[in-house]
């Protein structure tokens, strides 16, 4: 009769205390429910980004160190001339991109700072978007960044930056007229086909997809969203783009950053 | 840019252990088949050869094809025998190797 036994005092307080322990335990799930999109894929994917040496995405992290050291332009600086071991000047850069640009008037990712960079300083040529070059050191930069929190920058300039970005994530468009909120904040943890639809945080970019054999940006997934919904994608670095980078920065605040991640 | 390889290779082996060497090597792969922006096939450019000796020795090798993915991924095991090198050779349809090497210390 184990069952019908009568609970002792010390039962009680513990199955108190449990239930605390539970509450407490939901109400963190509450206070963050969001996930990266390492948390969708299968296990060897998992595996394969977690596996510096089996993650692709270390090859345009390789380039992109060579790159860093590599004398470029006119002015025959490299980036290390001025800035030095990567691993220490660029920790936690990317982590806080895009940024104000006060000559701009507008905010800059991280690859049109690269490019900012070359241009003014270096007195090179800038690195078209989306090449081997220009992900390579958005890579090898953002890989200094792995591990910290997502930290956009609190400058009030960036706010209605910040509001366009999120207008554009609600706004429908396309033929098929989704908007990006309608599948990653919706729908998101259900299937798109066969495929999960992740919270659409940008954690891990540039990252490695095995879609596209090869590593490459944010804007490029943009590009490939908004095909997908039979939309006109706007162009690499436009201010469009930007802006929508900026809020989805924003609101993955403080989650990790995995650059160079593998997606599937 | 130069190809790039990663390779996966314990440091230390006792003698007679398994080890478990894994290559990632970045290379497009690009098939022949496919066109590129101006309706032109764009030319085949995919490793057609991997071999890798150990001292000398052939302990694995395999042959590629033009359905195989990006940046290939080889793994394989052999057993430690000696201290020594393994090399590492990628070669592409157009007679080009690439070559690596790693060393490994065998109790």
């Amino acid at each position: 009769m184990a069952r019908r036994r009568s609970r002792r005092p010390g039962s009680m307080w513990r199955s108190t205390l449990l239930a605390c322990l539970a509450l407490g335990a939901a109400s963190a799930v509450a206070q963050d429910a969001r996930k990266s999109g390492f948390a969708y894929m299968g296990p060897d994917t998992q595996a394969m980004q977690k596996d510096d040496l089996a993650n692709p995405g270390m090859l345009s992290a390789l380039d992109g160190e060579a790159l860093w050291n590599a004398p470029a332009g006119a002015s025959g600086k490299s980036c290390a001339s001025c800035h030095g071991d990567a691993t220490a000047s660029m920790k936690g850069v990317a982590a806080r991109y895009p940024a104000y640009e006060a000559t701009h008037n507008a905010p800059v990712d991280l690859a049109g700072r690269i490019n900012l960079c070359r241009e003014g300083n270096q007195q090179a040529p800038a690195l078209p978007r989306e090449s081997r070059e220009a992900i390579g050191l958005a890579t090898y930069i953002g890989q200094q960044s792995r591990g910290l929190s997502i930290a956009p920058p609190d400058d009030p300039r960036l706010t209605p930056f910040h509001e366009q970005g999120k207008a554009l994530y609600t706004q429908r468009m396309g033929q098929l007229n989704f908007s990006c909120a309608q599948c990653h904040d919706e729908n998101a943890g259900g299937h798109l086909g066969a495929a999960p639809i992740p919270q659409a945080h940008p954690t891990g970019y540039p990252l490695y997809r095995l879609e596209w054999q090869a590593t490459g940006s944010l804007q490029r997934r943009f590009r490939n969203c908004m095909a997908g919904v039979r939309a006109e994608p706007y162009s690499y670095g436009s201010p469009e783009f930007i802006a929508l980078e900026l809020y989805l920065m924003d609101r993955a605040k403080g989650m990790a950053v995995e650059t160079p991640a593998v997606r599937p | 840019m130069a190809a790039r390889a990663l390779i996966n290779i314990p440091k230390g082996a006792k003698r007679g252990d398994i080890v478990e060497i894994k290559t990632l090597l970045s290379h497009p792969m690009e098939t022949g088949f496919r066109t590129g922006a101006d309706g032109q096939l764009v030319p085949r450019d995919i490793i057609e050869k991997f071999v890798c000796t150990y001292n000398g020795e052939v302990v694995f090798s395999a042959e590629l094809h033009p359905a195989i993915a990006a940046n290939p991924f080889i793994s394989f095991t052999t057993i430690a025998m000696d201290s020594g090198t393994f090399v590492f050779a990628w070669t592409d349809n157009h007679g080009e190797t690439q070559v690596q090497t790693a060393r490994i210390d065998v109790a």
